[in-house]
């Protein structure tokens, strides 16, 4: 592959498929960039937030006063200065009727429930100043009894993270494929099985950690407000903050400039933004506030942390029947904003790519005093893929069987495809054969397995373990018909507008936001086919409410699935409208015109025709233009999907284990990702590697902890460990296309495959590596510790100690995993 | 307050300074150099690596009077005068090695100085050399990539990274 920067002099070549370089690079290279953080403006104050050490509390007594007398300090407030004006941050997925949702405030007035909770703010001439005064705040807190522990918090009789409430359970959210019609009854398949194997696998509290850490600039005008800050949702965050401060929305402007990264970890309105834009209104001044990495990591939303317990069962010769989930999903202290639909998107995606006869899903949505979780890359679906792919692992283990052979005998095959799942869910294309035997050729398999065998018969200390996964997930976030039905408050369509200047240079608007996907370049390649107008007389505007009025942002790899297709939506309107006025100029019926390359031609009569810039030039002028037409090419449209996109992919792993130290080593990673059509190969492979680095981190590396006092102990980046360069190896990547069918550019998404297809193939790896030991489950992450106790001591000891991270000080347990038990197989 | 001279992408600069000040933040705060950034509190992450003396360092963790009478090179400073860009800028975007682009001056200019000490990285030693570097978009892979073209581009092995443009 080749990457370009020149267009070819002759007949353009579509665009689409192209490894353009990205136009995004230019200002991010040159260090000429827009980071929130970057902003200065006149008479601006700099916001510093105390925090709360403490993981449940009552605040008995609040004194800020101390820290107005400290330099530079213009104000200081704590919760109850602004208990009538915060609102609450809202939570727009109420997965059910009855959730419980205690309220957020975005300053604690009376409690606190998390440690890193804000509960004052000062207000000073310069971040310095406001940093120092922090310390003459005065605040007792009354300490409550803490809950961390999932299981136990739902016990009878448990302590309790929200007083006002009546259990720390917020919801339970069930789906059950006989009472759907999607499927057969569970129970009664469940109760049929010739061969049942159950697990318990924890699925660890991961950080997001984009590298840029949080910021927020609010200058108020007028009645409203502008803010930038560092989001994913700049159009969400708009409309929320209109609902939440009781500002009327089109006095509200919201702009995301460059951000610097997100997944996920940016999909949010913070009691950040909330407090910026309170003090900014309350002064009549331009405020900033900026996180560091410490406050990021232990106040903004954290992701996974759930403990699943899988059942499945098949018949003896491997047919897989019935699959049984129950989840409990870490809410945190408080439900953000799609907090509890989390856990609930993966519900659709634990049978995989798997004919299941029946299956149940139970997700029950738990409170405990630790930082909310929301939206990681991937969001449900790594959780989901993991837990499928550990347990068909764990199942072709019990069952003697080959583990690709019993996939291979279960999946929906290539002919039989649309499929609609027992979720009701159906799967417009896929090859998974393919996908499979093009990954299987690359990584050597065959020769592999006979070096495993060879190792083990001579005890090497250094043994081999293979991991599968083959994968599927669903993009394009998503139907709002779906998501109505999934009570989740939006919908999920996506907006685009084109306009076309009098030079024939083309604006094209877009809703979704990105922050290093790469929009600029692909949408410019997709219109630049559509109208057929250089690549670089191009222009994409997005990120500012202002100029991009309308849009749902970036997430849940929708962005071009939905928000693509609506730029080539809006582009089929301007080249009907252009159609029209080209045959005014041609004396033609606009049925007689051919339209490509960007040229007008009378079919079957040779001449010159008329390009789309003559075209627009001629309509700027206007002073010819068929009778009743309005001088303007410009399109909007506002694509809805039908359905989702399901991209899927074989991922495998081969992995070296030093038994005599427990490390694990990738020796070798290949991935054969069907996406569907591809815009621009360079951004994709791109995309994959960023994926796999997160997903193979949650299998290596990271893991959020909390002591028995409920503190964050892995609150840096020398304790939360993401992995470096020397941590990851180089990847091997490949394609099959298998074009979606539900969208005019046959794509499908690729923002989270890596993320969500890779933790299991590593996982099943090691544990394959370490059979001869009888052990079939590591915990994630599987530290050296952990493989190393598992070898020498047995599985159930492989938890990680937190006492030995250095920002502890302390004997401890960790009780966010603390009921882990192994899994038994009956 | 202390006195501090010091050159920054060719311009001198005196100015008067607490002694706690880090270089990074009188780097975006009094020089509004924000091409440099900050990505930690424990010098971990390495975004706001800058060379000091030709030498990278991280920005929070040398203190601003500590560049008394030496010479800084940011992000900013990195293209050529005529603004054609680095080989090693070049490189970052031939190979797609930049996603977000935060971590992006920092790991730039630790490449900088991993160039300078071995022209000629094998892909472990590129890897090595910037593990004090975090990204957590690319997986690094085309970083890796990247510093390797700029280096063979440097020492005149393959073709000028300033060949497209």
């Amino acid at each position: 592959m080749t990457a370009t920067d020149d267009r070819p002099a002759t007949t353009p070549a579509p665009e689409i498929g192209q490894a353009r370089k990205r136009k995004e690079d230019q200002h991010l290279i040159t260090g000429r960039t827009t980071w929130t953080d970057n902003m200065t403006l006149p008479g601006m104050v700099h916001l510093a937030i105390l925090r709360s050490p403490m993981a449940h509390a009552t605040i008995s007594n609040i004194d800020v006063s101390g820290a107005l007398s400290r330099p530079g300090v213009i104000a200081a407030y704590s919760g109850q200065d602004f208990a009538d004006t915060q609102g609450v941050i809202p939570c727009a997925w109420p997965v059910t009727p009855d959730m419980v949702n205690p309220g957020h405030p975005s300053l604690a007035v009376s409690q606190v429930n998390h440690v890193g909770e804000a509960v004052a703010v000062v207000v000073a001439r310069d971040k310095a100043s406001a940093q120092d005064a922090l310390e003459a705040i005065e605040i007792d807190y009354e300490p409550l009894p803490v809950v961390l522990d999932m299981e136990a918090a739902v016990a009878d009789g448990a302590d309790l993270v929200h007083g006002h409430t009546s259990s720390n359970r917020s919801y339970t959210w069930a789906f059950e494929s006989g009472a759907a019609g999607t499927g057969a009854p569970i129970d009664e398949v469940l109760g049929a099985a010739e061969v049942t194997v159950k697990r318990r696998f924890i699925q660890q509290r991961l950080i997001p950690a984009f590298m840029e850490p949080r910021s927020t600039v609010v200058q108020p005008i007028g009645e409203g407000f502008t803010m930038w800050s560092a989001t994913q949702v700049p159009h969400i965050l708009r409309t929320m903050l209109a609902l939440t401060l009781g500002v009327a929305e089109h006095k509200v402007r919201v702009i995301a400039p460059d951000v610097g990264g997100g997944f996920g970890g940016k999909l949010q309105v913070t009691p950040e933004e909330v407090i910026t834009t309170l003090v900014a209104r309350k002064l009549g001044k331009p405020a900033k506030y900026t996180e560091s990495r410490s406050e990021s990591l232990m106040s903004a939303h954290h992701g996974r942390d759930q403990i699943q317990d899988i059942t499945i069962t098949a018949q003896r010769d491997g047919t897989v029947t019935g699959l049984d989930v129950h989840l409990y999903a870490d809410m945190g202290a408080y439900l953000r904003l799609v907090s509890p639909g989390v856990p609930v998107l993966g519900a659709f995606m634990y049978n995989s790519i798997y004919k299941f006869q029946a299956y149940r899903f139970v997700c029950e949505g738990v409170f405990t005093n630790k930082t909310p979780t929301d939206a990681y890359r991937g969001a449900g679906r790594p959780e989901a893929t993991f837990a499928i792919e550990r347990i068909m692992t764990e199942l072709a283990d019990e069952l003697g069987m080959d583990p690709m052979e019993l996939r291979r005998k279960n999946w929906i095959k290539h002919e039989e495809f649309p499929f609609t799942s027992v979720c009701g869910l159906t799967y417009d294309s896929g090859n998974y054969e393919a996908a499979t035997d093009r990954a299987l050729e690359l990584i050597g398999w065959d020769e592999l397995r006979a070096e495993q065998a060879q190792r083990r018969e001579s005890k090497d200390p250094v043994q081999l373990g293979l991991g599968i996964s083959t994968f599927t997930e669903m993009c394009g976030l998503a139907p709002s018909r779906v998501l109505g039905s999934l009570d989740y408050a939006a919908g999920g369509w996506e907006n685009a507008a084109i306009r076309v200047l009098a030079t024939g240079k083309v604006e094209v608007v877009t809703g979704a936001s990105a922050h290093g996907q790469g929009h600029e370049t692909a949408w410019s390649q997709i219109v630049a086919d559509q109208l057929g107008v250089p690549f670089e007389d191009i222009e994409i505007i997005h990120g500012d409410t202002q100029s991009s009025p309308k849009g749902l942002d970036t997430y849940g790899s929708r962005s071009l699935v939905v928000g693509a297709i609506a730029v080539v939506k809006a582009a089929e309107k301007v080249v009907a409208k252009a159609r029209r006025i080209a045959a005014h100029m041609l004396e033609a019926n606009e049925d007689d015109l051919d339209f490509a390359g960007g040229t007008f031609k009378v079919r079957g009569v040779p001449g010159e025709g008329k390009s789309i810039q003559e075209i627009a030039f001629a309509t700027f002028a206007a002073h010819d233009l068929p009778d009743g037409m309005e001088p303007s090419l410009d399109a909007d449209a506002t694509y809805d999907p039908e359905n989702f996109s399901f991209p899927h992919g074989t991922h495998l792993c081969a992995i070296d284990i030093d038994t005599e130290t427990g490390h694990a080593k990738i020796r070798k990673y290949v991935c054969v990702d069907d996406i569907g059509h591809v815009i621009n190969p360079l951004i994709v492979d791109g995309q994959v590697h960023g994926g796999l680095a997160q997903g193979i981190a949650q299998a290596l590396y990271e893991e959020a902890i909390y002591d028995e006092d409920g503190n964050l102990t892995t609150g840096t980046f020398v304790d939360y460990l993401l992995p470096s360069a020397a941590d990851l190896p180089s990847f091997t990547t490949d394609r099959t296309v298998s074009p979606s069918t539900s969208n005019p550019l046959g794509v499908k998404g690729v923002g989270e495959a890596g993320t969500i297809a890779s933790t299991p193939a590593v996982v099943n790896a090691i544990v394959d590596a370490l059979r001869p030991w009888g052990i079939n489950d590591i915990q994630m992450p599987c530290t050296p510790e952990r493989v190393w106790r598992a070898i020498n001591e047995g599985a159930e000891h492989s938890e990680r100690d937190p006492s030995g991270t250095v920002a502890y000080g302390g004997a401890s347990t960790s009780t966010s995993d603390g009921t882990y038990a192994e899994g038994d197989q009956l | 307050m202390t006195r501090v001279n010091v050159t920054v992408d060719g311009v001198g600069y005196t100015d008067e300074v607490e002694p706690r000040l880090l270089l990074v933040q009188y780097l975006r705060e009094r020089l509004g150099k924000v091409g440099t950034v900050i990505g930690c509190d424990t010098s971990n992450c390495g975004a706001c690596t800058v060379l000091l003396n030709g030498k990278s360092v991280k920005s929070c963790s040398v203190l601003a009077v500590q560049t008394d009478g030496g010479e800084v090179v940011t992000v900013e400073g990195l293209a050529n005068a005529d603004g054609s860009l680095h080989p090693v800028q070049q490189a970052f975007h031939d190979k797609h090695a930049l996603q977000c682009g935060f971590c992006t001056p920092g790991m730039m200019m630790a490449a900088c100085d991993l160039l300078r000490e071995n022209p000629n990285p094998s892909e472990a030693e590129v890897r090595e050399g910037i593990e004090g570097n975090l990204c957590r978009c690319t997986g690094y892979q085309n970083i890796v990539a990247a510093v390797q073209a700029a280096g063979a581009a440097m020492s005149g092995g393959a073709a000028s990274g300033e060949a497209s443009a």
